[in-house]
């Protein structure tokens, strides 16, 4: 079996291992092997990819081509470039440590792990497609599970959540479906064959008038996951109600797969659409991002700071990509892969107060860097991370967006620009607020005085978070000169 | 004519032995061992379906009345198995309800004559013979739906499906009979070639489509569907609504694509209405359901919409996904029915608000019918996604790009209340939850079927390409 494959496959396997598991010990192990496995695999990835593109010069590496339906031209193709191959890396981790966190799962902890199974395979599947239908499988594979792992495991008003998220995920991909018709029925523009083939599609002149009606409908279908202002409202209300580790999965790794569906079909297939239609979606993304900042401000409970900074944050990818130039794609992927750490670690040490203290509400926390001093430090130093801080991969990747975004000189960009800038003072004063109203001060509940330090799984998938979050921060050249590498014939299409 | 000719009709010549057959065993077999008709009857059954898999010539019959596809032999073998299937589901409920009162052999009988009159109505190669076969297999079920004597609602069930059923052969009968006055005749090759359009051709093309209507319960002929699914036995519900239902969308389709074809001006905007009618007035109905048989019924109404879509493109495509769906729709509906019929004919219980907490007593049963519901609405890796994706392909290829959009809408109004089930049975938890009870064999046999079939019918690919392949004929 090649390299990619191995990547939906060991998911399956770990679910066979899964469904004969009796209980938490013998689940956990199996996630957690399945998972450690998975994250070696995605390491091996990184440098095998690396290894290959120095003699590999194709857009996609180690591609592979079955085909599935005969009449429909529908092929099992998959490939991979340094964007892709990073995403990857980034699920794997945020998986392992979401299987860390959820240690100690008290209630159906068989079915919660092969939810989390499911959902990431579905997300690993969508990183490896090149193919427009398994990419829309395993985008629908990878949502469903959510509706379990909130329904079953959240809190709060969870069966509320569930439905809303999965409803409004579902009627995206809905959208997104007619899309995908829409660009497979015009494939053949040039007089070839109709086909799903991304590579395949992206050779062909797509007549203007389809691409300005298929346009709307790629985008929006792909965005509502990657939470585009108006559509944006299921992701506070679900992340308030799943459980710490898939929270951490939701905010980490699916909500990129909206980012990376823009950037691979709607962006890249339909060029002209997106030039016809970016002023209108720069609008809407930018909104966004200052919404999203200033509903941060307003909360009260940690995962809907959280849950609105994402917002503001993914905002900010769907912004630097319609920009449509080098520098802000390049700080469009580092943004996705430095909120995807940055946000799973955010919910991590939030689950792991609401489950010391039994409240999220930071007006009733306080003082608890004295009490809990590892998780305080660390959500102290995301909290940097988030707010741009140089020396974190927040910095690196809001940097490239803007001075990407600032490279157009036409009034408007710069209008969008100024705005969605000055989003980042925002997050500092909701960061700041934060970290000053629950960790500096007195201790605010004597039942605090005694809680439980952090346990080494805790610590373990803590750190697993804090490493790249560093790394992308002090050392990013390498990174972004792999994905530069990678935009340039996404770039070449673009003129 | 030769005997070898009579080949043609293997399946019907089987099927109508296998009823004699039970004839002459109901009168031999005594009284105390009435039981053992039910295993001999599934086995004739079982054989007959495994007969059905054996290759089969192409011709036609009686000149031209009877005929004989590759196309047609497959969809007799899917409903076969989708009968087979129904058979090993509802083994119990004739054990225990029905034989005990000594009357179950007629159920047989009744089913099979049926099933032999869809035989005839999907063969046909002229109007009397499909209307034959449509009466053939309309009469049994209402019978069969007023098979629980001692319940009230069984009965009305039945009145209603018979009144019904009479008023839409009737106003059919009257469609088919303006064809012929404006093609001078029956046969569907001669009308292929005959008709042209004309107001009087509009007017009989409309009195058909709402006779067939009625029998796949397309919105505005659906008014029957819920109360004739909530009063008559499960399996019977089950029954109209996959066997039947397939059926009358698989002959509707190949009238239209070649029978009716130069009127296709005039039936793509019927069905354009129908389609979004249906749709989205059984999805509407179906939110608000509590019974299980009622929201499976208006379920299926949505699905006949969906299947619409494949009917309104008048192509090769949209014949092999038609086909393709109502053969995954099957699978689907028979494994919902299937959990519903196995709970109910243990406990009693039919409401969704019974199934809280499902998962946590009866977790095998909750997975089928969590399989089956996503099926129905589409969603991966199951087979339903594929039907659907497949027939929304078919629409789009005609350019209906806007009926697909609410199509869709639809797909994502359907998952809601699919969700709804699933809430019930894996978020919930309730404290007089339906407690674990062991299922008969032949139950098992019946819903492991049907998740056979909703797992590998999407992801294994070669079924699709040979209904592709022998659809090509068709036109």
């Amino acid at each position: 079996m090649d390299i990619l494959t191995l990547f939906v496959a060991l998911p399956a396997l770990t679910i066979l291992a899964l469904i004969f598991a009796k209980d938490l010990r013998q689940s956990r192990t199996i996630a957690m092997v399945g998972s450690l496995i998975q994250l070696g695999m995605a390491l091996n990835l990184l440098f095998a990819y690396f290894r290959e593109r120095a003699i590999n010069k194709e857009v996609f590496v180690f591609v592979k081509d079955v085909v599935w339906f005969e009449s429909f031209n529908i092929h099992y193709s998959i490939g991979v470039d340094a964007i892709s191959v990073v995403l990857i890396l980034l699920t794997s981790i945020v998986v392992l440590a979401g299987v860390f966190i959820s240690w100690k799962m008290p209630e159906l902890p068989k079915e919660f792990f092969i939810s989390l199974v499911v959902l990431s395979a579905g997300v690993y599947g969508f990183f490896i497609s090149t193919d427009l239908f398994t990419m829309f499988v395993f985008y629908e594979l990878a949502v469903i599970p959510m509706y379990l792992l909130i329904g079953i495991w959240g809190s709060g008003p969870r069966e509320y959540a569930a439905m809303k998220l999965t409803l409004m995920l579902m009627g995206a991909s809905a959208v997104l479906l007619v899309g995908i018709l829409g660009i497979y029925f015009n494939s053949n523009a040039d007089g070839g064959a109709l086909t799903f083939n991304l590579l395949q599609i992206a050779e062909v002149n797509i007549p203007f008038e389809a691409q300005k009606l298929f346009f709307p409908l790629t985008f929006i279908g792909f965005a509502v996951i990657g939470a585009l202002f108006p559509f944006h409202t299921w992701s506070p209300d679900g992340h308030a109600s799943a459980p710490t580790a898939v929270s951490m999965l939701h905010a980490g790794v699916l909500m990129k797969l909206g980012g990376y569906g823009v950037f691979r079909v709607a962006l890249f297939l339909l060029p002209e659409g997106a030039l016809h239609w970016s002023w209108f979606f720069i609008i809407l993304s930018a909104i966004g991002v200052i919404y999203g900042a200033f509903a941060a401000i307003k909360q009260t409970d940690l995962k809907y700071i959280n849950a609105y900074s994402s917002v503001s944050h993914l905002g900010m990818v769907l912004f630097a990509l319609l920009m449509l130039n080098k520098t802000a794609w390049n700080g469009a992927i580092l943004q996705s892969l430095s909120h995807g750490f940055m946000t799973a670690l955010f919910f991590a040490l939030i689950g792991m107060i609401y489950g010391r203290t039994h409240t999220r509400d930071v007006t009733k926390l306080g003082g608890l860097l004295k009490v809990i001093p590892f998780i305080s430090v660390i959500y102290v130093i995301a909290g940097l991370a988030s707010l741009g801080l140089p020396g974190f991969s927040g910095f690196v990747a809001e940097m490239n967006i803007f001075v990407g975004a600032f490279q157009h000189d036409n009034l408007f960009y710069r209008i969008a620009t100024i705005v969605s800038v000055s989003a980042i003072v925002v997050t500092a004063v909701y960061i700041l607020r934060v970290v000053g109203m629950m960790l500096m001060g007195p201790v605010k509940n004597d039942a605090y005085l005694q809680l439980e330090k952090a346990t080494w799984f805790e610590r373990t998938g803590i750190l697993l978070l804090l490493i790249p979050i560093v790394i992308i921060g002090v050392a990013p050249l390498w990174l972004s000169n792999a994905i530069l590498d990678s935009l340039t014939p996404f770039l070449a299409h673009l003129t | 004519m030769n005997t070898v000719n009579f080949l043609l009709m293997r399946q019907e010549i089987l099927l109508t032995s296998i009823v004699l057959l039970l004839i002459v065993a109901e009168i031999f077999v005594p009284a105390s061992r009435k039981k053992s008709i039910i295993h001999l009857a599934l086995f004739f059954f079982a054989v007959h379906t495994l007969v059905g898999f054996l290759p089969m010539a192409e011709g036609t019959q009686f000149g031209g009345m009877f005929r004989n596809t590759s196309l047609i032999h497959l969809f007799k073998n899917i409903l076969n198995i989708g009968v087979l299937i129904l058979l090993f589901q509802s083994a119990d409920w004739l054990q225990n309800k029905i034989f005990s009162q000594d009357r179950g052999t007629e159920f047989f009988v009744l089913l099979f004559t049926s099933l032999l009159g869809m035989y005839f109505m999907i063969s046909a190669g002229d109007f009397l013979m499909f209307y034959l076969g449509l009466e053939l297999s309309t009469l049994p079920i209402a019978a069969l739906a007023a098979y629980e004597t001692h319940k009230l609602i069984s009965s009305e069930a039945a009145v209603k499906f018979i009144l019904s059923a009479a008023l839409a052969s009737g106003v059919a009968l009257f469609g088919i009979s303006l064809l012929y006055a404006v093609s001078g005749s029956i046969y569907f090759d001669v009308v292929a070639v005959n008709i042209e359009q004309n107001p009087l051709t509009a007017l009989a093309l409309v009195l058909f489509l709402s006779g067939l209507g009625f029998k796949i319960s397309l919105v505005p002929f659906h008014f029957w569907t819920a109360d004739v699914y909530e009063g008559a036995p499960i399996c019977v519900a089950s029954y109209l609504s996959v066997i039947s239902k397939g059926a009358a969308a698989f002959i509707l389709m190949i009238i239209l694509f070649t029978v009716l074809k130069p009127l296709i001006d005039i039936w793509e905007n019927i069905m354009y209405v129908l389609a979004v009618a249906t749709m989205t007035l059984g999805n509407l109905f179906a939110l608000r359901q509590q019974n299980m048989k009622r929201f499976l019924a208006f379920s299926s109404i949505a699905q006949a919409g969906f299947i619409l879509l494949g009917l309104i493109t008048g192509t090769q495509l949209g014949a092999a996904t038609l086909v393709y769906f109502v053969a995954i729709y099957i699978f689907s509906n028979l494994a919902a029915f299937g959990v519903v019929q196995a709970i109910s004919q243990k406990t009693g219980k039919e409401n969704m608000s019974d199934y809280e907490g499902l998962y946590r007593t009866n977790p095998n049963l909750s997975l089928v019918m969590m399989l089956a519901l996503f099926s129905l609405a589409g969603i991966p890796p199951v087979a339903g996604f594929f039907g659907k994706f497949f027939l929304f392909t078919a629409a789009a290829s005609e350019g209906y790009y806007l009926l697909v959009f609410i199509a869709v809408a639809n797909v994502t109004v359907s998952l809601y209340y699919y969700l709804l089930v699933i809430r019930a049975m894996f978020l919930r938890t309730h404290p007089d939850a339906i407690p674990y009870f062991k299922n008969s064999l032949y139950m098992k046999i019946g819903l492991i079927a049907t998740v056979l079939g909703i797992l590998s019918l999407g992801l294994y690919s070669p079924l699709y390409e040979y209904i592709h392949e022998l659809s090509s004929k068709l036109l």
